[in-house]
């Protein structure tokens, strides 16, 4: 990122009235571009992602929104030939800047993939990996103490709480994907990022997970991004609409699929096209 | 062509022609198939069948009973009891006189050197070892087992025949009578071979065995492991993990790829060309053995080992990422233990290889006849297929049986580090 288009960054947002008028925004992206090699995958994306509120991404397939997810977090620097321009900031600090570590910003901006994904250990070892990487637990019993409170505010204690020496693989699909949900918890991080959560589950799982992201809105900012329309209206209070590499809309969830303002978004939301 | 009608088209004679030629095309793949697979199986039995039918009969040695007297006047004149006089005895007397007191008709020289010839070189050694064990044995006559020389020991195994004329027999008819005389006596027995595991090479076939042979191929072992594992597992999680995938590593990749089809041979000619001229080490020892196999093994274990990263899913790394392991760390506390079966694999897959290998090992020396069992890594050493080789190249019968049971038993080796190497996969694959 050069300095030039940090500068010009700092200009949009002190124009931009809407970034004002706001409720405090956890995270900002402004003018976010990301390349694939010489793909361009995003092209120039601003959002303030508000704290202690959900906010959904759609489109079509390809559109980017995971993409721009995994910047959130810096997921995207595993990937090679990535490259990431534009200011993406937590808490006012450029998450791509000298002052935060990429492992530093994972544990506080925690990701839930598409797929559960449990490490094949034990329900309990699933849980202790985040803490115990990071130093937030030492004892038995603290950590005993975060397992039970992960569990419990992913909704997974009374299911599981007999059983926690049992491998993670071992559980259903639905509590897989809490399992993770409480893995991520553990490691107290502000913000929560779900890339489609509920893709592989059944109605009656999502139905739960759904219910747990309304619950979790209290204490942590939550992204997500999602297929499915029903379940954007339901769970989050802003929406985005991304198309091929833009943001075409951001607003809040009733406007977006009661009002849209774009032709394009209309078209998606109603199922005409994508 | 216009599509009309094609249900009546599924229906007519010339379709099911058709199904009938499909079905027969399969039947026929399938037969080809079983007829590999029973070539592959008929050649496996009839190379098992030949080596076992020859070898079995190396497991068991000829043996001849004879009355030794421990003569006190040969052995120890003054009756110092000494260990260095005890060990310098002529026992050789002890058994000829034995023998000659058994067969007090042959009395003419070169009979009598016929005579003394059924026992095997080695049998005084073994009476001097029990003398030296036991000193008392000295002034007292036993009944004592002494190996057959490998003559004697093949007639009795069946494989010289007596119908043959004298003069194209390795047995003279006096040695026959002989040995005829002794088993009416029941002085003639085949006893297990213990010679063969725990001996060292030797020119006389029934005093040598594989024993040096399998401590220089551990010791050898041993080396290529220590070196070709470490360097070779990280080698793997480095390009697998951590190298960014540019023409540098392309190259890289290729050139492993190419290393592991290079023919063996040439390797050993790297090692005697930087190893021993270069560097100075000792030629046939175990420790360079161990370098040069490891070379050799390093691109088979690099191979495996990426592919058996390669196959954890990447869900895992991403888990790990998410909730702020470092790249380290994932690969280290996730990514490894579920690659480490196809590791493991791998690896003895590539020792086993190692173990079979012969030709670099000609190239730095240690090809060499060796008789003392190896004692160190930078002592002389042959290893099992290297001594199998030396003794399909002795022109003794009973040198024939032995490489025949040398190759049972490194088969045997390599069958059992297959085995672990099934049974590890069976017992850590996980799924997920």
């Amino acid at each position: 990122m050069s300095i030039q288009t940090r500068t010009h960054v700092k200009a949009a947002e002190a124009t931009n009235p809407q970034a004002a008028a706001a409720p405090a925004a956890k995270m900002v992206a402004r003018d976010v571009k990301v390349f694939y090699g010489a793909k361009q995958a995003l092209k120039g994306i601003n959002i303030d992602i508000l704290e202690n509120k959900v906010l959904a991404l759609i489109g079509p397939s390809g559109c980017g929104k995971s993409t721009f997810l995994r910047c959130l977090n810096r997921m995207n620097d595993t990937i090679d030939n990535c490259r990431v321009e534009g200011l993406i900031s937590l808490d006012g600090e450029d998450v791509y800047g000298r002052r935060i570590d990429a492992v530093q910003l994972r544990a506080r901006v925690g990701m839930v993939f598409q797929k559960p994904n449990p490490f094949p250990k034990s329900i309990y070892d699933n849980i202790v990996y985040g803490p115990r990487i990071h130093g937030l637990a030492s004892h038995r019993d603290e950590m005993d103490e975060i397992v039970e409170t992960s569990l419990k505010r992913a909704g997974l204690w009374n299911e599981v709480k007999d059983r926690l020496r049992e491998p993670g693989t071992g559980l259903s699909g639905g509590q897989q994907q809490r399992l993770c949900i409480a893995r991520a918890i553990a490691v107290s991080p502000e913000v929560i990022l779900m890339d489609e959560p509920c893709s592989a589950l059944d109605p009656i799982a999502t139905a739960h997970i759904e219910e747990l992201i309304d619950e979790l809105r209290e204490n942590y900012t939550i992204v997500i991004v999602t297929h499915n329309m029903q379940q954007a209206a339901r769970v989050s209070q802003k929406t985005a609409f991304f198309h091929l590499g833009d943001m075409v809309e951001c607003d809040d969830t009733e406007e977006i699929f009661t009002n849209p303002r774009d032709e394009r978004t209309q078209g998606y939301i109603t199922g005409r096209y994508g | 062509m216009a599509i009309a009608r094609p249900g009546s088209y599924y229906l007519s004679e010339g379709y099911a022609a058709r199904l009938r030629a499909r079905y027969a095309a399969e039947q026929r793949f399938k037969a080809y198939g079983i007829a590999a697979v029973a070539a592959a199986a008929v050649m496996l039995v009839v190379l098992l069948g030949t080596i076992v039918g020859q070898g079995y009969t190396a497991f068991w040695q000829t043996q001849i009973r004879l009355e030794i007297h421990f003569d006190p006047a040969e052995i120890d004149p003054q009756g110092t009891r000494d260990r260095s006089v005890l060990a310098t005895a002529n026992t050789m007397k002890l058994v000829r006189d034995s023998l000659a007191a058994q067969f007090p008709d042959i009395t003419e020289r070169a009979e009598r050197r016929a005579l003394y010839d059924i026992m095997s070189s080695g049998a005084p050694f073994q009476l001097t070892r029990m003398l030296l064990d036991d000193p008392s044995l000295i002034g007292t006559t036993r009944s004592v087992w002494l190996t057959a020389s490998d003559d004697v020991d093949q007639f009795i195994k069946g494989y010289i025949s007596r119908d043959v004329p004298e003069s194209a027999r390795r047995v003279s008819d006096l040695q026959i009578r002989a040995v005829d005389a002794l088993a009416s006596r029941n002085a003639v027995e085949k006893q297990f071979n213990t010679v063969l595991f725990t001996g060292g090479d030797s020119r006389e076939p029934e005093l040598a065995g594989i024993g040096g042979a399998i401590v220089g191929s551990f010791l050898t072992l041993l080396v290529t492991l220590a070196l070709s594992v470490p360097i070779g597992v990280a080698a793997a999680i480095y390009l697998e993990e951590f190298a960014p995938k540019n023409r540098w590593t392309d190259l890289i990749e290729v050139n492993i790829n190419n290393l592991a089809a290079v023919p063996s041979i040439v390797f050993g000619l790297l090692g005697l060309a930087v190893f021993l001229s270069v560097f100075g080490m000792p030629r046939s020892a175990p420790v360079v053995g161990g370098l040069v196999l490891a070379l050799m093994t390093l691109p088979t274990i690099i191979i495996a080992s990426r592919a058996a990263l390669k196959a954890v899913p990447p869900s895992i790394r991403e888990a790990a990422l998410g909730v702020g392991a470092s790249r380290l760390q994932a690969v280290l506390h996730h990514v490894l233990p579920l690659a480490m079966p196809g590791i493991l694999t791998g690896t003895i897959i590539g020792m086993a290889q190692a173990l079979g290998e012969t030709a670099p090992l000609l190239m730095i020396g240690m090809v060499a006849f060796i008789v003392d069992i190896p004692g160190g890594f930078t002592d002389s050493a042959t290893v099992l297929p290297v001594q199998i080789f030396m003794w399909a190249d002795s022109p003794e019968r009973a040198f024939l049986e032995r490489t025949s049971a040398a190759i049972m038993i490194l088969l045997g080796f390599l069958i059992a580090m297959n085995a672990v190497a099934v049974l590890l996969r069976k017992k850590f694959e996980r799924r997920w």
